[in-house]
């Protein structure tokens, strides 16, 4: 090596140093620690190789708690929120009076604090001794019995929690979709509109083909993302998520690690690799959908 | 139906459409704003009358600052937000030398692995956190460093994405820029502090106060690394807050604390939104 060369490794020596040891170490060690047996995190030994923590943590009831609260909760937040993100875009993008306004306010939650502004959530939806909370109040008016959205029965937990997801995913899918909307050719839409064809259907030929490329990014994104929804349910729940029976994935690797129920890093390595695997597949089974029906 | 008719219900609907469209987005506008005006409503009112209003009312006539006095006078409040200003601005600080150096050598040096190495480094893009952070955690306690600034900060100042995202300008620059500087016999380090830095002032910047916004926010590391409360940050002090501070039922006091953990973040939205979504649509991630 000459000089030039040790040159250039000079300048990426900090980079490098941070991203082995806190990047790269880690990454090929949490396998390690996934298949060491009764690791005792005290004396930092264990008593053989195998599989043991995997079969550990699939059997785990919390951990399947966990499991099914996170599929539902990617199920139900991941096509509405998209859904609900592209009716606003398209309404921003139709209009000029009041637009950035309009999307300086909904690009709010990005900047805020999840856990602040969980507690205002789930003020608004508790149900006290002194108040049912305004939501309730809002319920009654329609004739509806008050819930207790927080402490109450699990599907009036997972509303808010499902609810509070979508508020806070928002922001970032309006504001990657008013930029994408604003990308496609006005030609189209002039042709369109000299054909004389309907708003609909220039909406669903035009519109959705030209961005679905923003469209299939944001769904994969917001897959993954998802599947990591922690620190909502913290903010509305509390830290005891398996007590509210609200934990999910991530907070179940963490419970593990920390906490009244830590010092498992085992248990916990083996359930961030189930983690990555399913979101892993989850990916790839998009792409391969995404290869069929995006334009690019 | 004659040709005027025709126009004149074309109008119509075209007015419907436009009035409906701006309902819906001052719909949404309002689901936003709301907790926000909750907060600071429920933060002025004070203890006995928030408590006595069975139906919350949507406004108060006799706002208190008390709860305010009490966040910082019953709880330490303040520690947490000085907690939080020392980690974000150490771990930027530290984020921008890194990222600057690493950005420079592959935007415009030449050496052996410089493809290779940029390839690993872009992977390293893909490993989610909750990977690693087992280890990281690991490491951290047995390095002792649990509860002091060097073991929440260390883990937490590498970020692939800004390297790449500064590497991209970086390489906008022409070729020639260098070489005349090369010629004026200006070093390396010398072009990177005194020309490119002051080219890419924008991107530094983007960068920077994405990085604010995830230093401030941050949660699950400083959780799993902090146990006593005098190293919480701001979204660990909340939640010991709500779960150990002034009595699980004195949400006007909780309030004032939100209330004063958002304000420098809005802050700096409402100075440099542009910016903000400007960097986040470029790679932001986040839901």
């Amino acid at each position: 090596m000459d000089k030039k060369d040790w040159k250039g490794w000079l300048y990426l020596l900090p980079a490098i140093l941070f991203l082995g040891a806190f990047m790269v170490y880690p990454l090929i060690d949490v396998f390690v620690y996934s298949v060491e047996e009764g690791y005792n995190s005290a004396s930092q030994t264990f008593f053989g190789i195998g599989l043991y923590n995997y079969s550990y943590v699939l059997r785990d009831p919390y951990f399947l708690q966990a499991l099914k609260n996170t599929f539902i909760l990617v199920l139900i937040t991941v096509p509405l929120s998209t859904a609900l993100a592209l009716l606003i875009s398209v309404g921003l993008s139709s209009i000029e009076k009041l637009r950035d306004l309009y999307q300086t306010i909904y690009f709010l939650p990005y900047v805020t604090n999840t856990l602040a502004v969980g507690l205002v959530f789930m003020i608004l939806f508790k149900k006290t001794a002194y108040t049912d909370g305004l939501v309730n109040l809002i319920l009654s008016f329609f004739g509806m019995t008050p819930i207790d959205f927080i402490d109450g029965p699990y599907w009036a937990k997972m509303f808010v929690l499902c609810f509070y997801t979508i508020w806070v995913v928002l922001p970032f899918k309006i504001l990657i979709l008013t930029s994408a909307l604003a990308s496609v050719n006005p030609d189209y839409y002039r042709a369109a509109k000299v054909d004389g064809t309907s708003k609909l259907r220039t909406f669903f030929s035009i519109t959705i083909p030209m961005i679905s490329p923003t469209l299939f990014y944001l769904i994969i994104t917001g897959f993954i993302g998802a599947f990591k929804v922690y620190s909502d349910a913290v903010a509305l729940f509390g830290t005891d998520l398996n007590a509210a029976e609200m934990n999910t994935i991530v907070g179940y690797i963490y419970d593990m690690l920390y906490g009244n129920s830590g010092g498992y890093p085992s248990f916990a390595s083996a359930a961030a690799i189930l983690l990555f695997a399913v979101v892993l597949t989850i990916t790839c089974i998009n792409l391969l959908i995404s290869k069929k029906h995006v334009h690019y | 139906m004659n040709v005027a008719k025709m126009e004149q219900k074309a109008r119509l609907r075209k007015t419907a459409l436009k009035t409906l469209t701006y309902v819906l987005l001052t719909f949404w506008a309002l689901m936003v704003l709301f907790p926000f005006y909750w907060m600071l409503l429920s933060s002025v009112k004070s203890y006995s009358s928030y408590n006595s209003e069975y139906i919350p009312k949507l406004f108060t006539l006799s706002p208190t600052l008390q709860n305010y006095v009490d966040v910082f006078t019953t709880v330490p409040l303040t520690n947490y937000l000085l907690n939080t200003l020392i980690f974000t601005v150490v771990t930027t600080a530290i984020m921008l030398v890194v990222t600057v150096l690493a950005a420079f050598a592959f935007a415009r040096l030449d050496f052996r692995g410089k493809n290779l190495a940029f390839t690993l480094f872009l992977s390293l893009m893909m490993i989610p956190g909750e990977l690693v952070v087992i280890t990281n955690y690991v490491t951290i306690t047995n390095l002792d460093l649990r509860n002091s600034f060097l073991g929440l900060i260390l883990p937490s100042v590498t970020s692939v994405f800004y390297i790449y995202l500064l590497k991209e300008n970086f390489a906008q620059i022409p070729d020639e820029l260098y070489y005349a500087a090369k010629v004026d016999g200006c070093s390396d380090l010398g072009y990177l502090l005194k020309v490119l830095l002051p080219i890419c002032r924008p991107t530094i910047i983007t960068i920077t106060i994405l990085k604010v916004i995830e230093c401030w926010n941050s949660y699950v590391w400083p959780r799993l690394i902090t146990d006593d409360p005098a190293y919480y940050l701001v979204s660990n002090g909340i939640q010991e807050i709500r779960e150990n501070g002034m009595g699980r039922e004195n949400i006007p006091a909780m309030m004032a604390a939100v209330v004063v953990i958002s304000i420098p973040l809005i802050l700096l939205f409402l100075l440099f939104h542009k910016k903000i979504m400007e960097g986040v649509s470029r790679g932001g991630t986040k839901g």
